[in-house]
């Protein structure tokens, strides 16, 4: 796991809301052009960890955030760092879709291109079709790239979230249980799509689903009560895990 | 067993049925105003009653041209100070709402939206009208921005508040600054309530005589000086109405129908402003 040269590595991570920790001293690296996945039961603190390695944690009331966060070289929680520069560099979709409603769909991809600075039409169009083409929704919305997001359906509008958060074409991909709101058939067509995402991005996703995380991910991690468990090649959690506590969490004797 | 059946049935219809009397009880108002004003008001309408001004205290004939220029420009100067302070206000408290500084802006909105229409009139009066020397258009504007503020602020909160939290961490998450988060995404998103929410304000205060007593003075001439005393179609009904000449009454009465009409189709316009939305969406 150490031979690959990490993308992202996060140290020592202790995220709190007030007192509470939430994220108890948390260490854990991501390989570049890899998926991993992060499993654990509700409350275990894998989604709040997410959001820490983007600089979103800190934003919910009364949080905080402790240890580094390092992005290639670079520590993102730096004094000297702008969390929106960070936030460029690392795309994030959420567990529900989240379209923008008041933006054509064509405009929510093209959003996060638009922020980062002007761009003639043809190069943003181009760019658009890019991120539709690689969310694979293009197919299904280029016709109407100017209709309302809101009349897609839950599966397409993730994959619209999933094409708007890799247009900026951003360096790591976070996933916050993408497909925990969507039916079984657009859940597959998601999980197709992460494992293509790695090409091009270093990929984390939150998952509640073993066999979600057993389907797409090349590295697992579990979490549990706020620590990082255990942390290997995912057939290894899935099959020879070290840690009692992982094993019986996948074979499913609680969570 | 088949008694107490009975009975909750009964209870349940004799319940159902006071509702009902309750929602004509509080809807027959309104349709008792409106009739009446249709009635007594709609006979005054003419050509010359939106041309011409007041003929002289007793005369027949004449219009009220002069207050409904007034009205606009009175309500018009109220508007453009209140509803981008209200909005720009509402915006503040919704983007930062635990503030020291937001909770005492909230707290003075809520105590404000209370006080007497007649307490912002005298205000005016005491910090505008006064150094002034006279009376004008322009201060009653001011007093009807007042009393506009905090409606304005209140619902804009709301209708920011309103939008989910997940957009704005979309935004965030794809680099967007804090005040672009906010304009175009939380604001613009919450658009068409507050739109709804300052027409709504609009009407309130369209309607307002009180708080012009003191301050636009009303004007029998025709005044589009906004330096000088004005008519709007409140005073008027408030003077021709407690005058003693039949031809003021009824001008009155097609003044409050007038006025009764401009609010009806600003409700209107906030109904389409939202209706549009919803059909977008």
């Amino acid at each position: 796991m150490a031979e690959r040269l990490a993308r992202l590595r996060a140290e020592r991570i202790t995220a709190r809301f007030g007192a509470n920790a939430a994220v108890k001293d948390a260490t854990l690296a991501f390989p570049a052009n890899t998926v991993t996945a992060i499993i654990g039961p509700s409350g275990c603190g894998k989604s709040t960890f997410l959001r820490c390695l983007n600089r979103l944690h800190e934003l919910s009331r009364g949080a905080s955030v402790e240890g580094r966060v390092l992005l290639e070289e670079d520590d993102i929680y730096a004094p000297a760092v702008d969390p929106v520069s960070v936030r460029r560099r690392i795309g994030m979709v959420f567990q529900h879709p989240n379209p923008f409603p008041t933006m054509s769909i064509f405009d929510n991809v093209a959003a996060g291109l638009r922020v980062n600075g002007r761009r003639s039409r043809a190069a943003l169009a181009e760019s658009v079709e890019r991120a539709l083409r690689g969310a694979a929704l293009w197919d299904e919305v280029r016709h109407r790239l100017d209709a309302s997001p809101l009349a897609l359906s839950g599966g397409q509008q993730q994959r619209l979230c999933i094409a708007r958060a890799i247009a900026p074409a951003p360096e790591v991909l976070l996933l916050d249980e993408p497909t925990s709101a969507l039916d079984p058939i657009a859940t597959q067509s998601i999980e197709e799509l992460v494992q293509g995402l790695k090409r091009d991005f270093t990929v984390v996703i939150v998952t509640h689903n073993m066999q979600q995380a057993a389907r797409v991910s090349d590295f697992t991690a579990f979490f549990y009560l706020g620590e990082m468990v255990e942390h290997d090649v995912t057939t290894k959690i899935f099959t020879t895990p070290t840690e009692p506590r992982t094993e019986a969490y996948v074979t499913g004797r609680f969570g | 067993m088949i008694l107490r059946v009975a009975r909750r049935r009964l209870v349940s219809r004799v319940m159902t049925g006071l509702t009902v009397v309750t929602a004509v009880l509080a809807l027959l108002p309104l349709f008792a105003i409106f009739a009446d004003l249709v009635i007594k008001g709609a006979s005054s309408l003419n050509w010359d009653f939106f041309v011409q001004n007041p003929p002289a205290a007793g005369a027949l004939g004449g219009g009220v041209a002069n207050a409904i220029v007034g009205t606009l420009l009175v309500v018009g100067v109220g508007s453009l100070i209140g509803l981008p302070i209200g909005i720009g206000a509402g915006i503040y408290l919704a983007e930062y709402p635990d503030t020291r500084f937001a909770t005492t802006v909230r707290f003075v909105a809520d105590v404000l939206n209370g006080t007497p229409s007649v307490i912002a009139g005298i205000f005016v009066w005491i910090w505008i009208v006064r150094p002034m020397g006279h009376f004008s258009g322009f201060s009653g504007g001011v007093a009807l921005a007042v009393l506009m503020l905090p409606m304005v602020t209140r619902t804009t909160e709301e209708m920011v508040r309103l939008v989910p939290n997940s957009l704005r961490e979309a935004a965030l998450a794809l680099g967007y600054p804090r005040w672009r988060t906010t304009l175009t995404v939380m604001v613009r998103t919450a658009w068409p309530g507050i739109l709804t929410g300052g027409l709504v304000a609009t009407a309130r205060i369209a309607g307002e005589t009180a708080p012009l007593l003191f301050t636009t003075l009303g004007n029998l001439n025709f005044k589009t000086d906004l330096l000088q005393p004005m008519q709007t179609l409140s005073l008027q009904i408030y003077v021709f109405a407690t005058s003693p000449f039949v031809a003021w009454h009824r001008l009155a009465w097609g003044a409050a129908l007038v006025l009764m009409a401009m609010v009806l189709l600003l409700g209107l316009a906030a109904r389409w402003v939202t209706r549009s939305r919803v059909s977008r969406g």
